[in-house]
């Protein structure tokens, strides 16, 4: 794979919400590149047949019987919050719909 | 000479699942509650909390998946990651190379049978308010965002691409609507939300490959999403024969305008950095579930279709068949007919004297005893509907009905008397009558059976005076 | 205050002995620890906050069931220091991060829980680098945490805070997180236990997520008894964790004295001979697995060929979970807002300003890891070199019980020799990553200094669930450093 380059990391850094000066593109796109030339040993093996493992203890259907409890109290819910309307969370305006 | 542009769609249907808790905490899955008031850390994404699967929601998704005849599959929550106010973790928790359904299919009350390429199940988000300018999104002064449908679970139902027109677009949502409904997995309210239709629509000549697809969203009704498709299928044939391209590109309907407008072109597209979700572990059903499900599956609308048309025989036209069937009175219907009554008279009742509250609780046997007394001619169309809406009402025996109503058949005699009564009454009439050709008398006839009508207050029975008539005049 | 003051000190099982049989009131232990944080702390600053008043209301209430004669629990009046990445109902859990000033989380985590269930105090919550990550709790928007043992020294990371209380004499007890080595570093720094647990024995319920497939709580202690009684209290089944093992925990305490007559310890050769292990910290390891013959065990040299994958493994496993765990701080619901004039705007002033240099770099590592086209070589690929370590790791175990080798390739460095470059800090956690890709168990003991004077540790690695053997060669050791 080609070294990282500086649009990828601006790139980058805007699918994560970051803003960045060009001061740390800079040194952001050089320590990333130092980071991923360590693991050309990683990006080099040939592990196609090897199933990924995320647990030591296979564990699967895990599930919770569908029985309603309380939850959160609605003003310390929205004590915490930034801002706040009519005991909603205010945002300013959203350009665009979700995706 | 080409041949006609064919429209091709395919539905992406996003339908809430009838739960008593949301997908991955137990907060109460409500419709229209108080904003923020059921939520707790999991569904607003606070640090530190974590997901746990909701067995029902489970239970309802392989439902769904054996109703359609899906391959239920051990499957892998993935994290579908991208910002948006009302998405609290700013990812959301879905499935996406391993889904839990796939391979399964709707059939049309046409017969046109639908490939469904998977159903798996995901996170809602919650719902913002746009406040300010004029309330829609683009010039909003700020949003508000309630998270009470955060975290509600949801069945993402893919279609193939095998829908051929806005109208078979309808039926195809209106059919997986009934099957919701039959399976009790949703009640699938497209005006509440809780089912939501996105269209990939192309057009292209039969025989031909298909044409780049335009995702067609903001669709909120039936007839939205029929409209929706007629105007993105024209606008891409208008851009096709004017020599220009079609964009693959995500569209947005506005119903107000009755057009779509570009939202994301595909260069635009997110980069969702799909991963499997680390704080869920995989799901498998297995066999035994996926038989238990199976053993509990009730009777779905085609299949019911099938049972009442076979039963009606010729009387059963496909639309009074699907009608019973809409309404869940082709129990009703088919036991009716078993009762030895008329299939198109049972029938006609359903479709137009039964669309009530109570109707489904009819008894059979009553039911066909009616019908029986109106093909006897002991009860006219109008008294039987009459007595039926009494049935309904307050149950009762339809002859006791007809009796106390003072519809009791009239006797050969008391007819005759009438029809002589009128007779006398009119002779200019009567004289035309004898004497006229089937046209005058056609016309007469019309007016004599009103006067004896209004004379026995409508309980003599139409085709009975006319025949006492006929041989009275001898023709 | 000096460590040596405390290296004899108040042990939390004789503290709870003491407590239990009325000898010591649990408010008199409190106001104890609460004066040695005052007097010690400005120069360490093991902690972001000291919840003093919340320590003496719970001590009194421990003290108050005692005279009701109810079961005041096994850590009955104990001081338990917590890592600032726990939630704490009501008090502010900051992650060292200003993205969640001023949040108040509106409930406990489950280890918090079960803390006070076994009658534990709170004393205060530590100071970390930020989000966990880092390896000197340098990365802390509060300022640096001081080494003990030398205050121009770091205390390791990223539960710098949670090693040097312990060290510092602040508490007997602490919990950490260990994601990468983040309990067991900074355990060896400072020359105390500390303990990373078989992923799914303690629940995550409550851990702010850095990397969920990787982060465990563990606990830190003067004593290998000290830190099994803390991994007992704390470990157990938690339905609100899917990750969390559905079985009993293994025992541990009970088998402490068990000795290791008999078991089979194998040297790692490729964490002795891994890149930048200091010849002072190879010898003690190599005294260490001597000491262990000397207790009656079996020591042999292993190879586990695949460790060699496991740091570039690491740097993209958990880059890319922290990208998406660190999205929810978007201004929107809890903690920090930079307002801006729309919510696009505010999204990026609001984590621009929310995060530090390090967090920053490892969210932008892990988006560019998951991001289209890249996937399959990072994470996918990553995600089956742990499959390949795992299977290295179980044939080594086919041979022996337990693993040992080096915790940190030296000994506690001084503050900012690191900071310029951050792959050589991330070269700090070479010995500690295979245990969290595995999902071992894993703990450092401290076993003698370095040339420097400096505490070194040894860490004793076992297969899952492996906690009993592990804490029997951690207690031999244990044994046999006092005469190190
Ligand atoms: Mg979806
Ligand atoms: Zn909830």
């Amino acid at each position: 794979m080609a070294q990282i380059t500086r649009e990828q990391v601006a790139h980058v850094a805007g699918l994560a919400r970051l803003q960045l000066t060009d001061d740390e593109l800079a040194t952001f796109t050089s320590q990333l590149a130092k980071v991923l030339d360590h693991a050309r040993d990683v990006e080099a093996l040939d592990v196609g047949d090897v199933p990924p493992t995320a647990h030591p203890f296979p564990l699967q259907n895990v599930l919770r019987p569908d029985e309603p409890a309380p939850g959160l109290d609605r003003a310390a819910v929205l004590d915490g919050a930034p801002a706040v309307e009519g005991a909603r969370f205010r945002v300013p305006p959203v350009l665009g719909e979700a995706p | 000479m080409a041949s006609p542009w064919e429209t091709v769609v395919g539905l992406e249907v996003h339908t809430e699942l009838d739960t008593a808790t949301k997908l991955f905490c137990s907060c109460p899955n409500r419709f229209g509650d108080e904003p923020n008031t059921n939520v707790c850390p999991v569904c607003l994404g606070l640090p530190g909390s974590l997901p746990v699967l909701n067995a029902q929601a489970v239970e309802l998704a392989v439902r769904l998946g054996r109703a359609l005849g899906c391959e239920v599959r051990r499957s892998v929550f993935a994290r579908k990651n991208y910002f948006y106010p009302d998405m609290p973790k700013d990812y959301q928790i879905s499935q996406y190379d391993l889904p839990v359904n796939v391979d399964g299919v709707v059939e049309l009350p046409s017969g046109h049978r639908i490939g469904v390429e998977r159903a798996h199940l995901e996170e809602d988000t919650g719902k913002s308010t746009h406040v300010g300018g004029s309330g829609r999104i683009r010039d909003a002064g700020y949003s508000l965002v309630d998270y009470n449908r955060a975290g509600v679970p949801l069945l993402e139902i893919v279609s193939r691409p095998d829908l051929r027109s806005a109208d078979e677009a309808r039926a195809y949502v209106t059919e997986l609507r009934a099957i919701l409904v039959a399976t009790g997995v949703s009640d699938a309210k497209m005006e509440e939300g809780s089912l939501r239709v996105d269209a990939n629509v192309s057009v292209h000549h039969p025989g031909a490959p298909f044409g780049t697809r335009c995702e067609v969203k903001n669709l909120n009704s039936l007839r939205s999403l029929g409209r929706a498709v007629e105007h993105e299928a024209s606008r891409q044939v208008a851009l096709l024969e004017a020599g220009e391209v079609v964009r693959q590109e995500t569209r947005h309907w506005d119903e107000a305008g009755g057009r779509t407008h570009t939202l994301r072109s595909k260069e635009e597209a997110e980069d969702y950095r799909y991963f499997p979700e680390p704080d869920l572990v995989p799901l498998d059903p297995g066999d035994a579930w996926v038989a238990r499900v199976d053993a509990a599956l009730p009777p779905l609308p085609a299949q019911r279709r099938a049972a009442l048309a076979e039963a009606a025989g010729a009387a059963g036209t496909a639309e009074a068949v699907a009608i019973a069937v809409e309404r869940g009175l082709d129990e009703l219907a088919l036991a009716t007919i078993a009762a030895g009554a008329d299939a198109e008279r049972v029938l006609t009742h359903v479709e137009h004297n039964l669309a009530v509250e109570g109707a489904s609780a009819l008894d059979p046997g009553r039911l066909a005893a009616l019908v029986k007394l109106e093909v006897g001619g002991q009860l006219t169309a109008t008294q039987a509907k009459a007595v039926l809406a009494e049935m309904v009402a307050s149950g009762g025996d339809p002859a006791a009905i007809a009796e106390a109503k003072g519809f009791e058949a009239m006797g050969d005699d008391a007819l005759s008397a009438a029809v002589e009564g009128v007779i006398a009454a009119h002779p200019g009439e009567w004289q035309r009558f004898v004497d006229g050709d089937d046209k005058a008398r056609g016309k007469l006839t019309g007016f004599f059976v009103g006067q004896v009508m209004r004379a026995t207050h409508g309980q003599a029975d139409g085709r009975a005076v006319t025949g006492v008539l006929r041989r009275r005049a001898g023709v | 205050m000096t460590v040596a003051d405390h290296a004899h000190g108040d042990t939390a099982l004789s503290i709870a002995a003491a407590v239990r049989s009325g000898a010591r009131s649990a408010l008199d232990v409190v106001e104890a620890h609460l004066a040695a944080i005052a007097a010690g702390d400005g120069d360490i600053h093991a902690f972001n906050l000291v919840t003093a008043e919340g320590a003496r209301q719970a001590a009194m209430a421990v003290d108050r069931r005692l005279a009701t004669g109810d079961d005041v629990g096994r850590l009955a009046g104990v001081p338990v220091a917590l890592k600032d990445n726990l939630c704490t109902s009501g008090v502010p859990t900051t992650c060292s991060s200003r993205i969640l000033d001023g949040w108040r989380p509106p409930y406990d985590a489950t280890v918090v829980e079960r803390l006070a269930a076994a009658g534990a105090v709170v004393v205060g919550k530590t100071n970390l680098d930020e989000f966990a990550m880092g390896s000197s709790t340098e990365n802390s928007a509060f300022g640096p945490t001081r080494n003990p043992h030398d205050t121009s020294r770091v205390p390791g990371g990223s539960s710098g805070g949670s090693a040097a209380a312990v060290a510092a004499g602040f508490a007997p007890l602490a919990l950490g997180s260990d994601t990468g080595g983040s309990i067991r570093q900074p355990a060896a720094l400072c020359g105390v236990v500390g303990m990373k647990p078989t992923y799914g024995a303690v629940s995550r319920y409550g851990l702010v997520a850095f990397a969920s497939s990787l982060d465990q709580v563990g606990p830190f202690a003067r004593t290998v008894a000290d830190a099994a009684a803390l991994f007992e209290v704390v470990a157990g089944h938690d339905p609100r964790d899917s990750t969390s093992i559905p079985e009993p925990v293994p025992p541990v305490s009970a088998v402490l004295g068990e000795g290791v007559a008999g078991l089979r310890v194998g040297l790692v050769t490729e964490l002795v001979e891994a890149e930048g292990v200091q010849p002072d910290v190879t010898a003690r390891v190599r005294q260490a697995a001597a000491a262990l013959e000397g207790a009656g065990a079996e020591v042999r040299e292993v190879s586990v060929p695949a460790v060699a994958y496991g740091l570039s493994a690491y740097y993209l496993i958990a880059p890319a979970e922290a990208s998406s765990n660190l999205a929810r701080y978007d201004g929107v619901r809890f903690g920090l807002r930079v307002d801006g004039p729309t919510t696009g705007e505010m999204y990026d002033r609001t984590r621009t300003q929310g995060f530090g240099p390090e967090v920053k770099r490892r969210i932008m590592l892990g988006t560019y890891a998951l991001s289209a086209g890249y996937y399959d070589a990072f994470y996918g690929k990553s995600q089956r070199v742990r499959t390949l370590i795992l299977r290295d790791l179980d044939s080594a175990y086919q041979d022996v019980d337990v693993l040992v080798g080096p915790t940190a390739p030296s000994t506690a460095f001084p503050l900012g020799a690191k900071t310029a470059d951050p792959l050589t800090m991330y070269l700090n956690d070479v010995c500690t990553i295979p245990s969290n890709l595995a999902g071992h168990p894993a703990m450092s003991v401290p076993f003698g200094t370095g040339e420097d004077g400096l505490p070194v540790g040894v860490q004793v690695m076992a297969p899952a669930w492996g906690e009993g053997t592990m804490f029997r060669v951690a207690a031999a050791l244990e044994a046999a450093a006092t005469t190190a």
